[in-house]
């Protein structure tokens, strides 16, 4: 723990006197460190317990199946699940894959039609694209201004073919939490399966399966400071979901999900998920307290900044802000010793601002000018603090030089200017 | 992506960051892109009697390339005549800039706002000339 907060939590002090320093790291909506706890549990199974967990016949396989069958014991537990109930994967893009792909071809024939978001995670709406190909109806549902989706919305979507709903717990771009058990209610008493990618949610905010009737539910090992290269999709028992899997071979996994278990891998995500059920009060007093903190700081100096996404439905490290005349990546680039992530176009290849921002009915300009800031486990005020500072001058100087902001003092509707598309 | 110095020179220090009187009949006015595109340019040259560009003035909203782009068209138009600032081509920004590929459009763009510019200008003046 030492070495974590002695290289990552300094605050730079910008006077140029120290060497050069990494970023602030807030990001963490993006990807986590792995904590050094799990590193620690991962260790032995690399080397000294490095058996082949599905290995029948000798101490070695014993051991590293007995690791591996804690871990599931582990993450289960988490979800207030059987730990039968979870599959090994190599992350939440293959559990999203599994999930939907899965259910849909297994119950093609009784039902063959899918309800999820506008601003599901890429896995989920491309996986969905995909069984459209295969011949699949899928209805995209908007969300509110909010972020969140209207029940009275998803109720009338839902027909006596669907076979799914699959509803995030948690917005990867603006941390919105959707109202599982509702949806549970809602999909059970009209016998629809409910998925939930909840690769945002898992080990941040309280989940039981039971209680939220939920029965599918995908699980990432590096959103909660686990390792990388690992997940879990929990497949619900009682009553027995059926999927068809999208890896064959061995048939370990149950069938689910063919292939050798990286037991250090799980061993890590095991032991992330237990530090994450244990500290999650804890935690999200913590990154609540960083958040408005650093929230306030920025608001209380820059006029003209948006929240995106609901406040009070939201995970409790993410902040999802515009600031009106300044692009994204314009202002990336002057925050260069801040590692955050921008919706704007810029950024990405597409040149299309965050169809996440554009689902909520963000306008494209307001889109360009968005910033993500996530704040995580080993995130301390003092670099909350800086980075509100350097966010607070960056966005002052570049609006000096913006001409829309010129404009918006002059009192100019820029939404009135015939611009040239380019 | 990695930048090259010269653009991170123009972000950091942007020349001729401000604004001219649009008004004087001496400015030209060059106002490019759109904010829904994350793209705009406001390039203003002040021209005198000689014709020759003596002043240059932008302001900019997009990313860094864009600043960068615009920042360096208001040192190269200036001292240039409307004629030659008028052969400034998109192609020499980027290349100077080392702009990668996804960037290219902030150098059109910044060689539209030059464009602009004159063309504003000699608007104003064609009415000023023909009232002669």
């Amino acid at each position: 723990m030492t070495t974590i907060s002695e290289t990552n939590a300094a605050p730079r002090k910008n006077d140029g006197s120290n060497l050069p320093k990494r970023p602030i790291y807030l990001d963490y909506q993006a990807t986590t460190p792995t904590d050094p706890r799990v590193v620690e549990a991962m260790m032995p199974y690399f080397f000294e317990k490095f058996g082949n967990p599905h290995s029948r016949n000798h101490e070695h396989g014993w051991e590293a199946e007995e690791a591996v069958e804690k871990a599931r014991l582990q993450v289960a537990e988490v979800i207030a699940a059987d730990e039968r109930e979870i599959v090994f994967t190599s992350g939440a893009t293959e559990s999203n894959n599994l999930a939907i792909a899965g259910v849909a071809r297994f119950y093609k024939d009784k039902r063959n039609h899918i309800i999820t978001l506008q601003t599901e995670h890429k896995c989920v709406l491309d996986t969905c694209r995909h069984l459209e190909m295969e011949g699949f109806t899928v209805t995209y549902l908007p969300v509110k201004k909010d972020g969140l989706v209207d029940l009275d919305v998803l109720k009338n979507a839902i027909t006596d073919k669907t076979v799914l709903v699959s509803v995030m717990g948690a917005n990867n771009e603006i941390g919105v939490i959707q109202p599982l058990a509702a949806i549970g209610e809602m999909c059970r008493a009209r016998g629809v399966l409910f998925h939930t990618d909840c690769a945002q949610a898992y080990g941040k905010i309280p989940l039981d399966v039971n209680a939220m009737k939920i029965d599918l539910m995908s699980i990432s090992g590096h959103k909660i400071y686990g390792p990388k290269g690992i997940g879990a999709l929990y497949v619900r028992r009682k009553p027995r979901i059926r999927l068809v899997p999208l890896i064959h071979g061995g048939g370990q996994e149950r069938g689910f999900r063919s292939g050798t278990l990286p037991t250090p891998l799980c061993v890590g995500l095991g032991a992330a998920a237990e530090i994450c059920k244990k500290e999650m009060v804890a935690e999200t007093k913590k990154l609540t307290a960083l958040r408005d903190r650093f929230y306030k700081s920025v608001t209380d100096r820059l006029p003209e900044v948006f929240l995106n996404g609901d406040f009070e439905n939201r995970l409790p490290g993410n902040l999802n802000i515009s600031f009106a005349y300044v692009e994204g990546e314009g202002l990336m680039m002057g925050i260069k010793d801040l590692s955050v992530s921008s919706g704007s176009a810029c950024t990405s290849a597409s040149l299309e601002p965050s169809y996440v921002l554009r689902a909520l009915g963000v306008s494209e300009e307001l889109a360009h000018t968005s910033l993500r800031v996530g704040f995580g486990r080993f995130t301390t005020e003092d670099e909350v603090d800086y980075a509100a500072d350097r966010i607070v001058e960056a966005v002052q100087k570049l609006r000096a030089m913006s001409p829309l902001w010129e404009m918006a003092q002059e009192g100019i509707d820029i939404s009135k200017i015939k611009w040239a598309a380019h | 992506m990695a930048y090259s110095e010269k653009l991170i020179d123009h972000y950091e220090h942007p020349r001729n960051v401000g604004s001219l009187d649009k008004n004087d009949d001496n400015v030209g006015t060059g106002l490019v892109g759109a904010p829904a595109c994350g793209d705009v340019m406001k390039l203003q040259i002040k021209v005198s009697p000689e014709g020759i560009i003596e002043d240059a003035k932008f302001k900019t909203f997009g990313c860094g390339s864009a600043i960068a782009s615009s920042s360096l068209v208001t040192e190269w138009v200036k001292g240039k005549t409307l004629d030659e600032a008028a052969t400034i081509k998109n192609t020499q920004i980027a290349q100077h800039l080392a702009l990668p590929p996804v960037k290219i459009h902030c150098s059109v763009l910044a060689e539209d706002a030059i464009k602009a510019a004159i063309s504003d200008y000699k608007a104003k003046h064609g009415t000023a000339k023909a009232a002669e």
